[in-house]
């Protein structure tokens, strides 16, 4: 059952250079309940996704193409003030560093009381008993409620992010690289609780964030994006096993795994295109060790393999064979222009 | 070139590098920047007049002009004196040219040692720390104490009413602003990756100083540079008109101390204070305009996309 | 045999181990907390950064220093590479204690001893091209003339894989990328030809598919100089796949020490068990542990009584609380300091 369903959206950025766009036809579903990892490295487009889903995008950024299904709403067709209606009440947003863009002056708890009184138009009496629950909820102690955000330590912070996120039970959050600035057991003790609480709130959550293994352990689907495209999409765990886009299989040859130190990483030479002047093709065949002429000419299209399996890849049938190439280092010695 | 030794030099190639890229960008940004390109056009004009005001009018500006044997007193605005004369028959229009010349040497001057001994003193204090910072900054409090104005004033009378006295005294009293300011780009700079591997390096503070931390503070070395060009024109208008100017030169505050002595207003002689007036608005706005183009340069926020 | 204190010894010579390269002995770094200009610092308000480290590092060994934040790892890199000194114990590099270098001695160090800044987009002076930012620490130590440094700068490209060399030479840092940043990085702190390397953080600010390529070269360049270097990183990923030899670091104090597989494949100290339960793997399979340990972290002011864990620690004994720790042997080259393996 997809509560949110993205259909070929694209968002343009208009620079001084030109415009550019970062995401550039994105077609993905979220269904209700589950965690979808949003996996990609800098410049790929998956914080302007998640911005662009609760529309607050840059002055300099528009919504270009394509639609934001919602509950069967266009969100992207809406007008701002219809579209304040859902913010935060359906569609929340955790952002990146979101502990730092707490308000310095103000304490934890009437920050709180600002979000529930003014956008959730509770009393003060409701508020203050639902900033409890909210706390109980992201395991922050009661007591910090009282304290100015400099006095709380990284972790608390983003679990205060989370909770003001989820201040007005909404059906769906996104959270932009939510636990990356922390130190690895807090994390560990967010991405526990931000699951257990998808499940307890039946609340779909997006998870942008560039680190793979946060995805491998907390999401249920994934999606991989680069320049701008969905490469591959589908559950966690065919995505690790049986990846069928290059970059997904690069980007697991680079990746330290802890249990499995004796691997060597590959690491997948030059840069992501210019997004002001893309290249006709697809988008990874200047660093793909198995691109064919006709990568170079067609922009393959995301295309489902499999029930709930994507890939936009002209040689996805063939993976199999190209994940046991894509093991050796040779391959991956692109020559880069 | 002594090799291996601490405290040699920066090599000419390694320290222009980063001046030279510094000067690039600042004179791309006054480009830019309309403002900021009006405030120089605004400078290039005055300094084009007080160049050639030989030759933008015959008289000098002390003359007493005697047409056959009249004094041209109080005579209005003509061919022959285009903005009329004074009450002891001066050609205003050359005083007035000619006191671009005064104007601008002490605002440039000022302006210069204002930037130069306010960055440095920011940068050593900045960069040591400790007891070094203390004792500047407390320097820098006893001159943020000092009345400005009064100060000048009583220096220069002590030390007499030369052009160059109020230069000094001006020297003396408003690098605190740019120190405080450079000061604190400076703390934090220190902490860049960069400055710590030039230390790693094996950099000595000199250097560090000079080639690290200097370019990337000149933007707001500027910055306040250009303000204090207004603030030192202002000021030597303003002891002059309170009567404790260099009485041999000619300056815009003078006119007004003159015209002002010699009740032009109620005379309604406005070809004589009004011009002057004009000239220092001007000047100084620029400075201000050029200090805008930096401000956008410090903070890109501010630019218009 | 006399050992040379060879502080002005030419840096390619120096391989034959006569001891370890660097060694640390008991080394204390206290910051006091000032309360007000003049106002001296309370006695017991202090942080202590790092609170009595001890360890030798072999030539040509790799060194892993891991922990969370406000371990200490980066303080210790600091005192490593004396741009701080230590408020008690010592640091000796080749022998010498590194406190007592001062001028002439201090800059011939600076050539023995680099460092790899973490942010590589801060790394390098924004006016500066790279042939400036690479030819900086020749100008600084007087090597070469100056045809001779384009050459070497040259070479130095081409070392850490930025080819063609020329294309690079006038760029300046917003021109490049961060993974090319951290070879220049790289590149620039092998100019004066150390023996000695102090990696902070290296690849955490650079996109995954790009860490493997400036961890891989890093790798390969140790080795083929002979190099003696120390990685700082909270990644245990990371440490395991680069250092022989890993330190694990909790409140400016050592956890445990040993070699890399040993101390990550069987850790001894329940906070190297715990960073490991918590450390995520990149396997759907493995699941989230469960974790006990409360999460915070407490902020090491004033004197420390006990073990430094004790508050996190889900084995804590009585004799944690007032006795410190000592570090004694748990496995072959493996230390732990803990009370579980001590002879109480």
């Amino acid at each position: 059952m997809a509560i949110l369903a993205l259909e070929d959206l694209r968002v343009e950025y208009r620079t001084a250079r030109g415009t550019s766009a970062a995401v550039d036809g994105v077609t993905l579903e979220v269904r209700e309940g589950e965690v979808l990892g949003l996996v990609g490295e800098s410049g790929c487009g998956k914080t302007t996704l998640g911005r662009a889903i609760i529309r607050v995008l840059p002055r300099n950024a528009r919504i270009a193409g394509g639609r934001i299904v919602f509950d069967g709403v266009d969100l992207a067709a809406l007008p701002e003030a219809e579209m304040n209606r859902y913010r935060w009440r359906s569609i929340a947003m955790v952002p990146q560093a979101a502990m730092d863009s707490l308000d310095p002056v103000y304490r934890l708890g009437d920050q709180f009381n600002e979000v529930l009184m003014v956008t959730g138009a509770l009393s003060r009496t409701d508020a203050r008993r639902r900033s409890l629950d909210l706390c109980d909820l992201v395991g922050l102690d009661r007591r910090r409620l009282g304290s100015y955000p400099h006095e709380l330590s990284g972790g608390m912070k983003q679990r205060a992010a989370i909770a003001l996120a989820l201040a007005l039970r909404p059906r769906l959050l996104l959270a932009d690289e939510p636990v990356t600035a922390l130190d690895v057991v807090v994390q560990h003790r967010i991405l526990k609780r931000l699951r257990a609480l998808a499940a307890e709130l039946s609340l779909s959550v997006i998870l942008v964030t560039h680190d793979i293994s946060v995805v491998a352990q907390t999401c249920d689907r994934m999606a991989v994006m680069y320049a701008g495209k969905i490469a591959e999409a589908g559950p966690t765990p065919d995505v690790f096993a049986r990846p069928r886009h290059p970059y997904t299989m690069g980007l697991e040859n680079s990746f330290p795994n802890l249990l499995r130190p004796q691997e060597t990483l590959i690491p997948i030479e030059g840069v992501p295109p210019d997004l002001l002047h893309p290249p006709p093709g697809c988008r990874f065949a200047p660093r793909c060790p198995f691109a064919i002429d006709r990568c170079l000419g067609e922009s393959p299209a995301l295309r489902e393999l499999e029930p709930g399996r994507w890939a936009a890849c002209h040689r996805a049938e063939e993976a199999g064979a190209l994940r046991i190439q894509s093991q050796e280092a040779e391959r991956w010695r692109v020559p880069v222009p | 070139m002594r090799s291996g030794s601490v405290g040699a030099l920066p090599r000419p190639g390694q320290t222009w590098a980063g001046w030279r890229r510094a000067a690039g960008t600042l004179w791309g940004v006054l480009q830019h920047d309309r403002f900021a390109f009006a405030g120089i056009v605004i400078y290039a004009l005055f300094v084009l007049i007080a160049l050639s005001a030989p030759l933008l009018t015959p008289y000098d500006p002390q003359q007493t002009i005697i047409s056959g044997d009249q004094l041209m007193a109080n005579r209005p605005p003509s061919r022959a004196y285009p903005l009329g004369t004074t009450n002891v028959g001066r050609d205003i229009f050359a005083q007035l040219v000619y006191g671009a010349r005064p104007a601008l040497a002490v605002g440039f001057v000022a302006a210069f040692f204002v930037a130069l001994i306010g960055t440095s003193i920011g940068i050593v204090a900045g960069y040591y720390g400790g007891w070094l910072d203390a004792v500047l900054m407390r320097l820098a409090d006893v001159a943020f104490g000092i009345p400005y104005l009064p100060f000048v004033i009583v220096l220069v009378a002590f030390l007499g009413p030369s052009l160059w006295n109020i230069v000094l005294t001006m020297a003396l009293l408003l690098w605190k602003d740019t120190a405080r300011v450079v000061r604190a780009q400076v703390l934090t700079l220190r902490e860049r990756g960069f400055v710590e591997a030039a230390r790693v390096l094996g950099s000595s503070p000199r250097r560090l100083m000079l080639v690290h931390l200097a370019p990337n503070v000149l933007p707001i070395a500027l910055l306040y540079g250009s303000l204090a060009v207004g603030w030192a024109i202002l000021t030597e208008a303003s002891v002059s008109f309170l009567g404790f100017g260099d009485p041999a030169r000619i300056s815009w505050g003078y006119m007004l101390q003159d015209a002002y002595i010699s009740q032009a207003l109620s005379g309604g002689a406005y070809n004589w204070f009004i011009p002057p007036g004009v000239c220092i608005m001007l000047v100084v706005m620029a400075g201000y305009f050029i200090s805008r183009g930096y401000e956008e340069l410090l903070f890109p926020r501010l630019r218009r996309r | 045999m006399a050992r040379p204190g060879s502080v002005t010894q030419a840096p390619a010579e120096a391989s034959v181990a006569n001891g370890p390269l660097v060694a640390a002995e008991a080394v204390q770094k206290y910051f006091p907390l000032r309360r007000g200009l003049f106002a001296r610092a309370a006695p017991g308000e202090y942080l202590r950064g790092v609170d009595g480290v001890s360890f030798a590092l072999p030539r040509g060994s790799s060194l892993g220093i891991a922990g969370e934040s406000g371990c200490g790892k980066t303080t210790l890199a600091r005192l490593l590479l004396r741009l701080i000194t230590p408020t008690a114990g010592r640091i000796l590099f080749d022998g010498v204690d590194l406190s007592a270098l001062d001028g002439p001695a201090l800059l011939a160090f600076r050539r023995r001893a680099q460092l790899m800044v973490q942010n590589p987009y801060e790394a390098i002076n924004p006016r500066f091209t790279m042939e400036q930012a690479l030819a900086e620490p020749l100008v600084i130590h007087g090597i070469g003339t100056r045809e001779d440094r384009l050459d070497r700068v040259i070479a130095a490209l081409a070392q850490v894989n930025l080819r063609p060399a020329d294309a690079f030479l006038d760029k300046y840092p917003h021109q490049l990328s961060g993974g090319q940043l951290q070879r220049v990085g790289l590149a620039r702190a092998l100019m004066v030809d150390p023996i000695f390397l102090v990696a902070d953080e290296p690849v955490s600010m650079l996109d995954v598919s790009v860490r493997a390529g400036v961890l891989n070269l890093m790798k390969a360049i140790a080795r083929a100089r002979h190099l003696t270097t120390v990685y700082i990183s909270h990644d245990l990923s990371l440490v395991r796949y680069v250092c022989e030899t890993t330190m694990i670091m909790y409140l400016g104090t050592v956890a445990e020490i040993g070699p890399t597989d040993a101390v990550l494949a069987s850790p001894k100290h329940p906070y190297t068990q715990l960073l490991l339960a918590a450390a995520p793997v990149p396997d759907p399979g493995r699941p989230l542990p469960e974790i006990t340990a409360p999460e915070q972290v407490p902020t090491p002011i004033g004197p420390g009584i006990g073990c430094p864990f004790q508050d996190r620690c889900p084995q804590v004994m009585p004799v944690c609380r007032t006795v410190p720790p000592p570090l004694v042997v748990v496995g072959p080259k493996q230390q732990a300091a803990c009370h579980l393996y001590g002879p109480h």
